[in-house]
């Protein structure tokens, strides 16, 4: 379970508060949805539960699984199964796209004290994944990111995820730059995850992702805080309505 | 890149000091008097054994030694060196008569272990080893060779591989033939003292149309203190021959500073290819830049026949200075140069290298990879010089200059030049300079990879191409060496 407890969020090279008493938490086996405005804080959530540096926790806490990961380097949360689809994928030249999940794969299963995989296992498993997200297995060969289209980028991203057997995971607008297509193959690819032990939490700016991708609840972030809480079809009533209620309130 | 994880658990096998050829090893030897003069050119010589010529040759280079004044003109700040405060030549005494590797001091042998160089000649042979590479050795220590592998297999295909020394007494016609017909004596400062006081190195020839059935390499040790290197390797590819020829470099740690001043000469006559990879990790000195080797290298290959090739890889490492060029003369039409570089500096390491693509003949081609990865306090100069001859019809190089930086007290340079006499030469030239970001980083690590195994798997994608070119046989510990040099580069 992942509970975030009143956290206080500031960017450390300013006095700028962005998450002002976040509370919420997700279950394992749940799926939940944050929704909000530009600049309500989502992207800062998403790296702040990844462990990016930059950021100051002034008060609160996030517990996962009961425990505080917030003085956790980043590599001890993905080894505690936090994962988190990036927005915008870094490129990383000259790497392979299956070198990297392969070193990325074994050095997760290494301190989560399972056995890493040997070469034709790796092939094997990958092949498996990457045909289920219709990623083309030659373009594991090529350069992590580097010259993929939006979409590439994404199903790449959820590949990553697949190999890695994640416990929390965080997607941060996962449907940005994708065309209809495409959301739906990423879509499918995320649905196949799911699972009881597994709590998901997908962060949008758009409804049309929870089309495909359906949440037990959908919380509003704005103002740096958890505004409004519902089921599914609060994402609806935001379509239409818009942020507009939000947007104008004082934290 | 298994590799990269390998790169990461040796690092942390590696606790304060993170070079681990810094021991040393405790060998009687022979020394020549502190300080160099003629009566040292003529020391030297006779404890070769060498021929008259050969000691007028010495002495002309020492004469026009001492008329020079040492360049100033590289990115690379040093105090002066005390030319009369080294030793000029240091010897196993062990050594001084024949070698079989059954008459090698075992304290010797015990080292090369150490060090992980292949000296197991007979256990190769017999099949005992299968797995191991067949990889013929010279290995040299301090001014001598101490051991030759594979002579009798090589000499059975007509190649000649063994110590300078042994090839100025058994093939004399040879060495005079080509003895400094690529690098003159008075080619530069370095040059000319080496030309005066070499003491070993390795000497290769392979006859016309034979490929040498194996790698060739030659392993570079210092162990003595206040002693100077300066070896002299000449390999000759006769025509339609090839070769591939392998050199390692190590030292102890020391505070002090040693000067370490190599000449290579490389000769591909007609259709002919030599390949030279280097794998420098000279010791680069502490973390405060204290001790370290200064390198001045002199590395220089005439493609002196039709269609011939000889390609430099080189990875460089270590040294505290590193002042290295090394270079084609393409003087057969249609010759073919590459130069292929990995430069890792780290701490307080300086280093400025490249090459120099000299084009005369027609339809020459040449092409420059170079990586330079600066790290800790370092500085990192690519320099270059790319030139087309009047009547070098048709001439054309690629170069690509990329530089890495990791953190921000570091410094990257190039600095090329281009010189075309002929209008119809065709150069291009690129450059980039790149940071390893916090975000790169971040992302690596989110997947599981700690800050370490994320810069070991960012750099080795940076220089992927480059190490495409090393032998098969090294490409593994080296993509472990570069993980080495760079731990502790960030955080």
């Amino acid at each position: 379970m992942l509970e975030i407890k009143n956290l206080h969020v500031k960017l450390e090279d300013e006095d700028k508060a962005i998450l002002k008493g976040l509370t919420l938490t997700v279950p394992k086996g749940e799926v939940h949805a944050i929704m909000g405005p530009n600049g309500s804080g989502k992207s800062t959530l998403a790296y702040v539960l990844a462990g990016r540096e930059g950021y100051e926790i002034t008060d609160g806490d996030i517990l996962w699984n009961g425990e505080s990961i917030i003085e956790m380097e980043p590599d001890e949360r993905a080894a505690k199964g936090v994962f988190l689809a990036f927005q915008y994928p870094m490129e990383i030249p000259g790497v392979a796209g299956l070198t990297f999940l392969r070193t990325a794969a074994n050095a997760v299963r290494k301190r989560r004290d399972m056995a890493e995989l040997s070469t034709p296992e790796f092939l094997k498993v990958v092949k498996e994944k990457a045909a289920k997200l219709n990623i083309d297995f030659e373009m594991l060969k090529r350069p992590v990111n580097v010259g993929f289209s939006g979409g590439e980028k994404k199903r790449s991203e959820i590949l990553q995820m697949a190999m890695l057997e994640p416990s929390l995971c965080v997607l941060d607008e996962t449907d940005s730059g994708l065309d209809i297509d495409a959301l739906k193959v990423v879509s499918d690819g995320v649905n196949a995850l799911r699972s009881p032990d597994r709590a998901m939490l997908v962060i949008t700016h758009y409804q049309r992702l929870l089309n495909h991708i359906v949440p037990d609840k959908v919380h509003v972030l704005a103002h740096g805080r958890i505004q409004r809480t519902g089921g599914k079809e609060l994402a609806l009533e935001l379509e239409t309505s818009g942020y507009a209620d939000y947007t104008g309130k004082a934290a | 890149m298994p590799a990269v994880q390998e790169t990461v658990e040796q690092v942390k096998k590696i606790d304060v000091d993170q070079y681990k050829y810094g021991f040393e090893t405790d060998i009687e030897m022979v020394k020549a008097p502190k300080g160099l003069n003629e009566d040292i050119v003529r020391f030297i010589s006779e404890k070769k054994g060498e021929p008259a010529w050969m000691l007028d040759w010495r002495l002309d280079a020492y004469r026009r030694w001492r008329a020079m004044t040492e360049p100033t003109w590289a990115k690379v700040s040093y105090p002066k060196i005390d030319f009369e405060d080294l030793y000029y030549y240091a010897a196993p005494k062990s050594t001084e008569g024949p070698k079989s590797l059954d008459e090698v001091d075992p304290e010797l042998l015990r080292m090369y272990e150490r060090l992980g160089v292949p000296l197991q000649e007979q256990e190769i042979l017999a099949g005992v080893k299968s797995d191991k590479p067949r990889v013929a050795v010279d290995a040299v220590l301090d001014s001598v060779s101490v051991v030759t592998t594979f002579k009798e297999e090589l000499a059975k295909a007509g190649v000649i591989f063994c110590s300078i020394s042994e090839a100025l007494r058994e093939h004399p016609e040879l060495v005079k033939k080509y003895l400094g017909s690529v690098v003159p004596q008075s080619d530069n400062y370095y040059a000319a003292l080496n030309s005066a006081v070499f003491s070993d190195g390795s000497f290769v020839y392979v006859p016309e149309g034979v490929r040498c059935p194996m790698e060739l390499s030659t392993y570079f040790r210092i162990n003595e203190r206040e002693t100077g290197q300066f070896e002299r390797t000449l390999i000759i590819a006769d025509k339609g021959a090839y070769v591939s020829y392998l050199e390692g470099c190590t030292a102890p740690m020391r505070d002090e500073n040693q000067l370490h001043a190599a000449v290579v000469e490389l000769v591909a006559l007609d259709d002919a290819e030599i390949k030279y990879s280097t794998v420098q990790n000279w010791y680069p000195g502490d973390k405060n830049g204290k001790g370290g080797i200064y390198n001045f290298v002199t590395k220089r290959g005439d493609c002196r026949g039709r269609n011939s090739k000889i390609s430099w890889t080189q990875v460089e490492t270590g040294s505290a200075i590193t002042w290295k060029y090394p270079s084609c003369i393409l003087r057969g039409d249609n010759s073919r140069g590459e130069f292929y570089s990995i430069a890792v500096s780290n701490g307080y390491q300086q280093v400025d290298s490249g090459t120099k693509m000299i084009h005369l003949g027609k339809n020459t081609s040449s092409r420059i990879i170079s990586k330079g990865i600066a790290a800790g306090f370092s500085q990192n100069t690519y320099r270059g010089l790319v030139s087309a001859h009047r009547k070098a019809t048709g001439a054309r190089n690629f170069t690509a200059c990329d530089s890495l930086l990791i953190g921000d007290k570091c410094g990257a340079h190039t600095v090329p030049y281009i010189e075309a006499k002929n209008s119809s030469a065709h150069f291009e030239h690129e450059a980039t300079t790149s940071k390893i970001s916090d975000d790169m980083l971040f992302y690596c690590q989110q997947r599981g990879l700690s800050e370490e195994e994320a810069v070991a798997l960012v750099v080795n994608g940076f220089v992927r191409d480059v190490l495409q070119q090393l032998p098969m046989e090294f490409l593994a510990e080296t993509q472990k060496l570069i993980g080495i040099s760079l731990e502790g580069s960030v955080g």
